[in-house]
């Protein structure tokens, strides 16, 4: 018999839909300050000046430091709110890989969604893969709240530039996590996009349409 | 899973199919309106009046960092040194307030100390009689870049304690310039006190070059490298927030490291 199942409870909803531009303007902002010395390559892959260029982002160091330390709180804010929730919840449980079997289950999630494997591997609400993710996204966060300091105040906070190599450490690992979101992105689309409307209209209204035989 | 945060609505399929319409109606429309206000609210910030180059919420966040931080500035939080080896090439970046019109041997340097009319020349021999302090730190510019150097000079708080008025309390800021004041930066005087400001005459063992400061130039570790002036012509100690060239062209008054 089909029946509306909540999926995603509403707080969580809220502090994804909040993060998504929150997230977008620190990324928009931390390219503008990035313009003014992009240094960084993967083999001859370096961020086209061109692109600079075509999305007015040039010359625009100091709106993008007045934005991206403007909207750092409330990104922490939210990102802090979120992990506090989870923890008091116990949402967390879901949402965090308990075992290493995560990482066996995760790859066969993949070779599922690649239509390698046809069976996908027993899941809770989310699977491995998702989980991993999940958690894995929020490890990034933390890790660029934390690279973000130590390159906004490296004198005030040398003990904390010093974890990641210092100054130059953290800058490079600071701009490494903002390409891992970019790539989390567009993965994490495209898997929505497959999951369909059902599953889309749940992060919107919470409950998703299930038809199952108990 | 938790059965109570995770309900289930077990309708009818007619009525299922109808509660279904409902919600997403009502959620949507909640969503849409979210996306709108957002979409409003940043419209609004960016269009906000501007405030020295920022809209001025942003500028007053900007401020708010920088009395934050300048409350947790300390002579014990230092920027790292290093070891000659690691002394790197720093490039000329800027040349503003360095005309060439002027005469290093002519060179005074002119203090106020906040009272009007209270003001003195100070020659080069008068900051190299104080005690010479030698560092090899990260000078780090505002674009991202950063540069080990080598420098020597007198630090400003010794500088301070000789020609500061003893009697009187010290102010909240410190003022500095360019001969031809086209290049000035305003500074908190927490972190110009700072054990690694000095103001220097040597860099990497060598007297100061022109297109680098000379005769004598600040250098402030514990700030970007555009509150590192070159070619001081000026120090007036204030106690009202003075003026800074890239602060008017939209950048954090506050600027520390």
């Amino acid at each position: 018999m089909p029946k509306l199942k909540l999926k995603h409870l509403l707080a969580i909803r809220w502090f994804h839909w909040i993060n998504f531009p929150l997230l977008a303007l620190m990324i928009w902002s931390g390219f503008l300050i990035y313009w003014a010395y992009p240094v960084y390559s993967i083999g001859p892959v370096r961020f086209p000046q061109g692109l600079f260029r075509a999305l007015h982002m040039n010359q625009r160091l100091a709106d993008g430091m007045a934005m991206h330390f403007f909207f750092m709180w409330l990104f922490v804010i939210n990102g802090v709110l979120y992990i506090v929730y989870t923890i008091v919840s116990g949402e967390w449980r879901l949402l965090v890989p308990t075992s290493f079997g995560a990482l066996r289950d995760a790859w066969q999630v993949v070779l599922h969604d690649l239509h390698i494997r046809r069976e996908r591997p027993p899941q809770q609400k989310y699977n491995a893969a998702q989980q991993i993710s999940y958690t894995a996204i929020l490890v990034m966060g933390i890790g660029s709240v934390l690279t973000g300091l130590a390159i906004y105040k490296p004198a005030q906070l040398n003990w904390l530039a010093a974890w990641f190599g210092g100054y130059p450490g953290a800058r490079l690992i600071h701009f490494a996590l903002t390409i891992g979101y970019c790539v989390f992105f567009v993965v994490h689309v495209i898997q929505v996009i497959v999951a369909g409307w059902n599953n889309f209209r749940s992060m919107i209204i919470g409950y998703e349409l299930v038809d199952e035989h108990e | 899973m938790n059965k109570k945060r995770h309900p289930e609505i077990v309708l009818n399929s007619q009525d299922l199919k109808q509660e279904l319409r409902r919600r997403t109606r009502r959620d949507f429309l909640i969503a849409g309106l979210a996306a709108a206000g957002a979409v409003g609210g940043y419209e609004w910030l960016t269009h906000a009046k501007e405030d020295n180059g920022q809209p001025w919420p942003e500028r007053r966040v900007l401020d708010a960092n920088g009395r934050l931080w300048r409350a947790y500035v300390n002579n014990r939080h230092l920027m790292p040194s290093y070891s000659t080896d690691q002394i790197q090439y720093l490039k000329v970046n800027g040349d503003v307030g360095l005309g060439q019109d002027f005469d290093p041997g002519a060179w005074k340097l002119r203090v106020q100390t906040g009272v009007p009319g209270e003001q003195f020349d100070l020659h080069l021999f008068d900051i190299q009689s104080l005690p010479r302090y030698q560092m090899i730190t990260r000078f780090c510019c505002i674009e991202g870049w950063s540069v080990i150097t080598q420098w020597a000079g007198a630090r400003f708080s010794d500088f301070t304690k000789k020609y500061f008025p003893a009697a009187r309390p010290l102010p909240q800021y410190v003022y500095m310039a360019t001969p031809d004041e086209e290049y000035y930066v305003g500074l908190d005087l927490k972190s110009a006190l700072h054990p690694q400001t000095l103001l220097a005459y040597e860099q990497n063992g060598k007297p100061l070059e022109a297109a680098h400061g000379a005769p004598l130039r600040l250098v402030i570790p514990v700030k970007y490298g555009i509150k590192n002036i070159k070619r001081i012509g000026m120090i007036q100690y204030t106690d009202t927030r003075p003026g800074d060239y890239w602060y008017e062209e939209g950048y954090d008054w506050f600027a520390g490291l």
